[in-house]
């Protein structure tokens, strides 16, 4: 059971989506594991064979526990291990390693679904377990017999969604709120934050994105969030000590941007998956893939690399709301870039004063990493590339 | 005539999947009132383009903002 997360103690399996002989790839996903943050699919860290499932369905883990064992390309199972299901006891594993390179690899020809539980939607998963409902107990209606939210309103009992949550353990909404309230304690405990702002002219890069998106169809669209991503990604990149992780008593800077986009969800709570290799991207591409997290976020479906391998944290306000906000690190993260919403100010270009809109960036930094001139440096790199939208 | 109405609620419930479609009353904000953030929209704007073939352009945006409005905008926009 990997840790997704500083203050992740337990979780709960819910999903194979390998089984015993098939080949996996190091970041395939293996697993779904239910936890504070909602259902996150598990990467797997190494290639290699499943050798064995150990972790049983519904079983809440401690991080740490085993939950498959896979034996690498000539590796040969552990001798103390339990027998191996039928399939994959035959040549590859009984043999000796020397012998087993020489031989081809199994085809896995498996599908990637069958015998792995129930296929159920994100949304299904969700509403089954807000509902303690056993998927594997429902008649999937969807394509192929997949469980669709309507099957598990309709295997609901009575008007079940009060008792579900006032039952048992709580519902999600307050198990995520003591995932945070646990986090942000954590992080106002070890880490000496400091923080410097700035309000900047975004002027230039609404007027861009006005122009931009007016010959375009809706897909292709760009929100001035994917703008200030870009900014705040390739301001990290130059700023390296904003970007990476501190852990054992030191700062490893990151070689690359993986910005946590912060995601509230509906009905409350917030997630902060990384956008990975955003260093890499374009403009389009961010928004794309900004797109794509805000939509798992919201469905429960997050990969295990994106809840552990952010570098620095942005949390916009969006287009409308509060003009600034002074955020909280995310550890081991040593950054947060709080930016406000835009607001129409009375602001001085040149020598005349002309209504401008205008965002207040705020940065968190952590004191034991960063001083206020490393802060002062990335603030305006971000607000330089701000002016030159085109050129992000 | 297509019910404009029903498939722009059945949209909005598809991005907002905690939204009663019949507790939304017509001059409910979609913004303000029922708190869709800017990614949202935009996934609601493609939505009834996919769906109608309508190109809201950003400057529209407040004119479906709304079930009213844009049940409206809808049924001058969309070529029956």
């Amino acid at each position: 059971m990997p840790s997704l997360g500083a203050d992740m103690e337990a979780g709960k399996l819910v999903e194979w989506t390998v089984q015993p002989g098939d080949q996996v790839s190091r970041g395939d996903v293996v697993a779904v594991v239910e936890t504070q943050k909602g259902a996150i699919e598990i990467e797997i860290f190494e290639s290699g064979t499943v050798h064995e499932l150990i972790a049983e369905l519904g079983a809440e883990l401690p991080v740490g526990a085993p939950l498959a064992v896979i034996l690498a390309e000539g590796e040969a199972p552990p001798a103390e291990a339990p027998a191996a299901p039928e399939s994959v006891q035959e040549d590859m594993t009984a043999q000796s390693p020397a012998e087993d390179i020489t031989a081809p690899p199994p085809t896995p020809d498996i599908a990637p679904h069958a015998g792995a539980g129930p296929a159920a939607s994100p949304a299904a998963r969700v509403r089954a377990h807000e509902l303690g409902l056993d998927l594997s107990a429902i008649r999937g209606s969807g394509p192929g017999g997949v469980i669709v939210l309507a099957d598990v309103e309709v295997a609901a009992p009575g008007p079940a969604r009060p008792q579900a949550r006032t039952g048992g353990t709580g519902s999600a909404i307050d198990e995520m709120r003591k995932a945070i309230a646990a986090a942000m304690t954590r992080s106002k405990q070890s880490i000496p934050h400091f923080y410097l702002s700035e309000t900047i002219d975004v002027q230039p890069a609404m007027d861009y994105l006005a122009a931009l998106n007016a010959d375009r169809p809706p897909p292709e669209r760009v929100l001035l969030g994917a703008l200030f991503v870009r900014a705040a990604t390739r301001a990290a990149a130059k700023i390296k000590v904003m970007n990476g992780h501190f852990t054992d008593g030191a700062f490893r800077p990151a070689d690359r941007v993986n910005p946590g986009i912060a995601v509230a969800l509906r009905g409350g709570g917030l997630v902060a998956p990384a956008l990975m290799d955003a260093q890499d991207m374009t403009l389009d591409q961010t928004m794309s893939g900004m797109r794509d997290l805000v939509t798992r976020a919201r469905a429960g479906r997050l990969r295990s690399s994106e809840m552990t391998q952010g570098t620095i944290t942005i949390s916009s306000l969006g287009e409308t709301g509060a003009e600034a906000m002074t955020g909280v690190i995310f550890p081991p993260q040593v950054a947060l870039v709080g930016i406000g919403a835009p607001h129409r100010r009375p602001w001085v270009v040149g020598d005349a004063v002309v209504p401008r809109h205008v965002v207040t960036l705020t940065l968190s930094a952590d004191h034991r990493v960063s001083d206020g001139r490393q802060v002062a440096r990335f603030i305006s790199e971000f607000e330089t590339l701000m002016s030159e939208p085109e050129a992000l | 005539m297509t019910d404009f109405r029903a498939a722009y609620l059945e949209e909005l419930t598809n991005i907002a999947p905690d939204i009663d479609p019949d507790t939304v009353g017509d001059d409910e904000h979609i913004q303000d009132d029922l708190e869709l953030d800017s990614m949202d929209v935009l996934n609601l704007v493609m939505a009834l383009h996919k769906r109608f073939g309508v190109d809201i352009p950003e400057a529209d945006y407040p004119r479906i903002a709304t079930v009213a409005l844009a049940t409206r905008y809808l049924e001058s926009h969309v070529a029956s």
